[in-house]
């Protein structure tokens, strides 16, 4: 059998169920007769709350720092709740006004704010609720003086069963025998999620009833990514997440050993590895990889999935978010990249008998300068706010660029007349994905400050093939020595000329060609966030004269399965 | 007794983690330090009342400061609102 919840924290934990059952605490319902009755009940919430306090002061001080800070400033944060003025007065006033015992103040007063952040319209703000509920029971445990909790012990591949779990209860939890947890309540954003994500434990929230399913000792295999839970599963399933868990722990090891190496080859050479993103979420994710900026930010994105061009406010905003989020780092804006195999409601496309021939990116900003000005301002306006650079897709010729740059120039004009700051330095580059550009890359070199070699449509209009379609798609052949040769050409200029050349196609990612192309002298290389920690374990394994060796050999091939099995046996 | 106004620049609203940094900041101040949004104004000292407020990105709240040392509250709350709530 099958559950699926929302993957919290990835991983995959294959071990026996413990089904947690939620301990309420009880209302007394006892009302207080005399005032001393009063100072005495207040006094026990004071101590208990010092208690309480004494425990997450030790929870921070043996806190361990690989677990990541998140679990630090949550305890932080509870810290402060903990001594919050205004649930001490909501507790004193239902002792001294209403007459109840401490117990039931805590109760009424933690039910309350429960209540008031479950009933918020955000889904963060949602998520406190734990938080709150967390420390009440805190508090209600230290009131309790015979209910003195002794950490519970598990048996080791132990996978928690439960309704909710507080952040603490994750915090405490003993990761040595405790695999992963699902639970039926809870959302990505909860605390207890993130506090399994930083510490490395698979786990799956939000669950729901389903939940129920499951029964102590029942043998399961939780996946934190897929949000997949499985009961009872057969030996071949087990086998096979086995395997699948093997996978998942040597990347994650790979990761965590790379995250913060630079890649430098054995001879010291150093190469830098950018992320490909979408906007300013994927620049996040990608500095976790390692990503030392992004040498592609696609901004199709921004102008789909609407009624109406978006405004420049609206593209400032989205280039901004990206631009802080890299921190500093550079981030390449490429410019509008559309054509007739994509429809926009608000932008009226002919039909195209061949439409990746046809009216597409740059042609399309050359044409229409009101889209391309508007883009261009917003961009420059951005890049007060951290390093971007502008680059220029689909251009096929010296006359595209120079174009380009006196729209650049006309920007650039408007906003200095408006008095609006940008960055006067901003580098222009252009991607070299068309034959032309390739064989001309010695002109265009004269007029750029840095070029991106797209290797998929490269490789697309240099073989004459379509990639999508399913009959020629074989043909379909980065390895072809006419592709390699027109890069290693591309290479070669820039460096002569002294411009920077990075790559940002699929080849880029691929850790079979990493030593060709640092051989060919390629320095730059932007892929998927998810592929760096790879290339970077390539890179740091390989040297530059070896590399240089094994262009020369490549070169010489004349066939691209020769090719192939070449690279492959040399990356062994 | 002094009062200005802020725009929340956290695009999340301000949630735990900024919230429990201004209650670490009032409690360096001797002033009583308030929040008003809206109709309602809390204390700055209570991470209950803040998170109760709900601030979203781009709201306006203002800040109430009185007290004797109510001027370096001010600057750093200043400092806050306009440069630290954007790395929280």
């Amino acid at each position: 059998m099958i559950l699926t919840g929302t993957g919290a924290s990835p991983g995959i934990a294959i071990g026996n169920a413990y089904v947690l059952k939620k301990q309420e605490a009880a209302l007394t319902g006892l009302i207080l007769t005399d005032d001393s009755a009063i100072t005495f009940e207040i006094e026990k919430f004071d101590t208990a709350v010092n208690s309480s306090l004494t425990e997450i002061n030790i929870m921070i001080d043996s806190y361990d720092e690989d677990n990541g800070s998140e679990g630090l400033e949550i305890l932080e944060t509870h810290i402060e709740l903990l001594s919050d003025p205004q649930i001490k007065e909501d507790v004193a006033q239902k002792i001294a006004i209403e007459k109840r015992n401490v117990n039931d103040a805590v109760i009424a007063v933690i039910a309350d704010a429960v209540a008031m952040f479950k009933g918020m319209d955000n889904e963060y703000l949602q998520a406190r609720a734990a938080d709150v509920q967390d420390i009440g029971n805190r508090i209600l445990k230290n009131l309790n003086i015979t209910g003195k909790t002794a950490a519970r012990i598990y048996q080791r591949n132990t996978i928690i069963i439960a309704e909710d779990l507080t952040p603490s209860d994750t915090i405490s939890m003993d990761i040595t025998h405790v695999i992963g947890f699902a639970t039926q309540a809870g959302s990505k954003t909860s605390h207890a999620a993130i506090i399994a994500k930083s510490r490395g434990i698979p786990a799956v929230v939000g669950c729901g009833d389903t939940l129920a399913n499951i029964k102590n000792n029942d043998h399961l295999i939780l996946d934190g990514q897929t949000g997949e839970i499985i009961i009872n599963p057969d030996e071949e399933t087990i086998i096979e997440y086995q395997v699948k868990k093997e996978n998942w722990l040597a990347e994650t090891a790979l990761l965590k050993s790379q995250k913060n190496k630079a890649a430098i080859t054995t001879d010291g050479t150093l190469v830098q590895l950018f992320a490909n993103i979408a906007n300013a979420d994927d620049m996040e994710h990608a500095h976790s990889f390692g990503a030392e900026g992004s040498g592609l930010l696609r901004t199709e994105l921004l102008f789909m999935g609407r009624d109406s061009l978006p405004t420049e406010e609206e593209q400032f905003t989205f280039y901004k978010a990206v631009a802080l989020k890299a921190k500093g780092k550079p981030v390449v804006v490429r410019t509008l990249d559309i054509g007739g195999d994509k429809q926009f409601p608000y932008f009226n496309f002919p039909a195209e008998q061949n439409p990746f021939l046809g009216y597409r990116a740059i042609r399309i900003c050359l044409d229409r300068t009101d889209i391309f000005i508007t883009q261009l301002k917003a961009i420059l306006r951005a890049s007060a706010f951290g390093k971007l650079k502008i680059m220029f897709p689909m251009i096929a010729n010296v006359q595209e660029i120079r174009a380009a740059k006196v729209i650049l120039n006309q920007a650039m004009e408007e906003l200095d007349k408006a008095g609006i700051g940008f960055d006067k330095t901003i580098r222009i580059g252009i991607m070299i994905e068309i034959p032309s550009a390739a064989i001309t890359a010695d002109l265009l070199a004269k007029e750029v400050d840095f070029f991106s070699i797209g290797t998929n449509d490269l490789c697309q209009y240099t073989l004459a093939v379509d990639r999508m379609n399913e009959k020629v798609k074989t043909l379909y052949d980065p390895y072809n020595p006419a592709v390699l040769r027109l890069i290693s050409y591309v290479i070669d200029e820039a460096n002569k000329n002294n411009i920077e050349v990075g790559m940002c196609g699929e080849l880029a990612s691929d850790p079979d060609a990493t030593l060709l192309l640092l051989g060919m002298g390629l320095k730059e290389f932007s892929m998927s966030a998810t592929s760096i920690p790879h290339i970077k374990n390539t890179i740091i394994q390989s040297d530059m004269e070896f590399a240089k060796q094994v262009k020369q050999r490549v070169m010489a091939m004349d066939n691209s399965i020769a090719i192939a099995a070449y690279l492959k046996e040399v990356n062994k | 007794m002094i009062s200005k106004e802020y725009k929340n620049t956290a695009a999340e609203g301000i949630h735990a983690r900024p919230a429990t940094a201004l209650v670490k900041l009032s409690k360096k101040f001797t002033s009583s330090i308030s929040m008003k949004k809206g109709e309602r104004t809390v204390r700055l000292n209570s991470l209950l009342n803040i998170l109760s407020l709900a601030t979203k990105g781009d709201d306006t709240i203002t800040i109430i400061i009185e007290g004797e040392d109510e001027v370096s509250a001010m600057v750093a709350i200043d400092i806050f609102f306009h440069e630290e709530l954007k790395h929280l």
